[in-house]
């Protein structure tokens, strides 16, 4: 499980908003909930989609773990999580059939799978449990915004280059060639690495001086294509 | 889930019936939330489902604007009043006066990567077929993915030829695919070069569903005319 | 092939649609636990012996759940029952054969929230497999996972000997590999056709 819990005593209310989104990104940075964020990011629709419905898990579960929290016996706690988690993503899951049949085909067992999204119990456990309902409600907000944008990021770049449109609308000419790969399986791999290498090398630039970023730069360019 | 393991070690532990009334706790409140959320949902979930049947019907089905379910049981067929049966369907299409326009058979087999599921219309009064649609399958983007989006090749089921033989009890010539632009006879499915294991699947899908299905429907024509 | 004979259904799930490079099923113990060769078959076995159980399980449960007209509750009883079943195959385990413990028993707890477990479940019930189904179901998609955690493991011990880019060392190196794995692995479709 996760190790982020907020290291100093008072954090303000903007940072625990902030930290998801950026500094403890879940995908990015902590490398959480990777089953979901390679499955559904051939298209930026599924994508958005997965995001909000994660967001809306993360915020309903962490509200009432945090309500509850005086009331749970340490003992029980992980499977009362679970029991909590797993009511909020069938409630989801519901709601999606309700709105829209053909998203909730293309996500498949994913919504179901959001269950055992390590980022969920993560927040649970560390920070959910220790916090007041507020708090918890910004850090859920701030680690499902920051999910989302993830996922947003990987989705819009696969459906870009794998069908050359962008929420089903076309971006490029008839002269593009789909390039198919990348709303295949390997294509996840591939973008997400892209990403992680430019996140690695950015923050490597801001570290280290300008000379080995050059290198870096250039290696990470000839990786991510 | 490690952390139950060191649970022993809390230094301060609830007492059993604490535990007890936690999780039941926990277990109605989520019995609660769960039974409202599917209640509200359920009217919406049903509707949506029947209109994405009723949207691949009418497609497969030109000229259609209503619809009966029949399950296939064994060698007889019987009407649906909910879409809630598992077991194999097929829908009878019907115009706006009541005559039956056509029969739309869902059918699966083995494609290129998975699974495929179709639908395909059937018209009894001249033993053809009237449209095709590809339900669910998970085929390469860009290639395998024509047999649902490529005119060229879903023009194919207008009026592919499902006659069946002098006995009633299969299909007087099989469905099968040929190369791209070789079709010569109506049975014949043109495929889709770069796709041909996919084409190959479709025609082989639905020569094995016709086999076994279009008998059955021939034999119970008059109770599908009558919607009983 | 007939696409519901059992043979099929095990090269489905190993090779055809692989659980972890295809369906992106168990990425975590994927990256996590594939840098030695020995923890990632061990880890591939106790995988794989946690979902035979858990495809029983689910079996099961759907039979109960539709007996009773019950199935909103599936996600919850499939979850639960699973973590129960890892728990008391974690006791079990340890009782009788203390040896096999040692072997995969501090990776069973972790196995509980891996999304591979459930998503057997689910997958099997969306396929609509009966028992006998799901058992070959199971077996191909443990076949599956073990092999893929071993190629990664084997791989990744040559890497350890080779001259890579800083800013590449860790999971973006493992999320390149797993990509070209995954690429090698779509050779495999039409398999059963």
């Amino acid at each position: 499980m996760n190790t982020a819990s907020p290291s100093n005593q008072s954090p303000t209310v903007a940072d625990t908003f902030l930290k998801g989104i950026w500094k403890e990104n879940p995908v990015f940075v902590m490398v959480l909930g990777m089953c979901p964020t390679l499955a559904v990011t051939n298209s930026a629709t599924n994508a958005f989609t997965m995001g909000i419905a994660t967001t809306f898990v993360l915020v309903g579960s962490s509200t009432l773990i945090s309500l509850l929290r005086k009331f749970i016996p340490k003992q029980v706690r992980i499977a009362t999580y679970i029991v909590i988690i797993a009511t909020f993503v069938t409630m989801v899951d519901y709601a999606i059939q309700a709105v829209s049949l053909q998203l909730y085909l293309a996500l498949g067992a994913f919504i179901q799978l959001i269950v055992v999204n390590c980022i969920i119990l993560g927040r649970a456990e560390a920070f959910a449990s220790k916090n007041s309902v507020f708090q918890s409600i910004l850090d859920a907000l701030g680690m499902g915004i920051g999910f989302t944008v993830a996922l947003l990021c990987l989705g819009t770049v696969r459906e870009l280059l794998g069908t050359g449109s962008l929420m089903g609308m076309r971006v490029f000419g008839d002269a593009f060639e789909p390039w198919g790969l990348m709303v295949l399986p390997p294509g996840g791999f591939f973008v997400l690495a892209g990403w992680l290498l430019l996140f690695s090398w950015w923050k490597r630039r801001s570290t280290t001086e300008a000379a080995t970023a050059g290198v870096a730069m250039q290696r990470t360019g000839s990786h991510e294509i | 889930m490690s952390e139950t393991n060191n649970n022993a070690l809390q230094p301060k532990s609830a007492s059993t019936w604490q535990m007890l009334v936690a999780l039941g706790g926990i277990s109605l409140i989520s019995g609660v939330l769960i039974v409202l959320a599917y209640e509200t949902t359920l009217p919406r979930i049903l509707m949506n489902r029947q209109r994405a049947i009723e949207e691949a019907v009418f497609r497969v089905l030109p000229g259609s604007t209503s619809r009966a379910t029949y399950a296939i049981e064994g060698n007889a067929v019987r009407l649906l009043q909910d879409a809630t049966h598992t077991g194999p369907k097929i829908y009878a299409g019907y115009d706006d006066t009541g005559a039956l326009m056509g029969i739309a058979i869902e059918a699966a087999g083995q494609g290129y990567q998975d699974v495929i599921r179709v639908l395909y219309g059937y018209a009894p009064a001249t033993e053809c077929s009237t449209g095709f649609t590809v339900i669910e399958s998970k085929e390469t983007p860009g290639l395998g993915d024509k047999i649902g989006l490529d005119p060229r090749f879903l023009a194919n089921f207008q009026g592919l030829e499902l006659r069946l033989d002098e006995s009633q009890r299969s299909l007087k010539n099989a469905i099968v695919a040929v190369k791209q632009n070789s079709k010569s006879n109506p049975w014949e499915i043109d495929g889709i070069s770069g796709a041909t294991v996919s084409s190959k699947a479709v025609a082989r899908i639905v020569n094995d569903s016709a086999q076994e299905i279009l008998p059955i429907i021939r034999q119970h024509l008059r109770q599908i005319e009558t919607q009983q | 092939m007939k696409s519901d004979s059992l043979a099929y259904i095990f090269l489905n799930a190993c090779l055809i649609n692989n659980f972890v490079l295809s369906s992106f099923l168990g990425i975590c113990p994927f990256l996590g636990v594939s840098g030695k060769l020995e923890t990632a078959s061990r880890m591939g076995l106790a995988v794989t012996f946690v979902m035979l159980i858990t495809s029983g399980c689910a079996s099961a449960i759907n039979a109960a759940l539709a007996y009773l007209g019950m199935e909103y509750l599936r996600l919850i009883c499939y979850i639960v029952v699973i973590a129960c079943a890892v728990q008391l195959v974690e006791m079990i385990i340890k009782k009788f054969s203390p040896a096999l413990f040692r072997a995969m028993g501090i990776y069973l707890p972790l196995i509980t929230t891996n999304c591979a477990i459930l998503g057997l479940a689910l997958f099997q019930t969306a396929k609509q497999y009966d028992f006998i189904q799901g058992i070959a179901y199971a077996l191909g998609a443990g076949a599956g996972f073990s092999l893929a955690l071993v190629i990664m493991a084997g791989l990744r011990e040559q890497l350890n000997l080779a001259d890579v880019p800083d800013v590449a060392k860790g999971t973006a190196l493992s999320l390149i590999i797993a990509g070209i794995l995954s690429l090698a692995f779509m050779g495999f479709a039409g398999l059963g056709g």
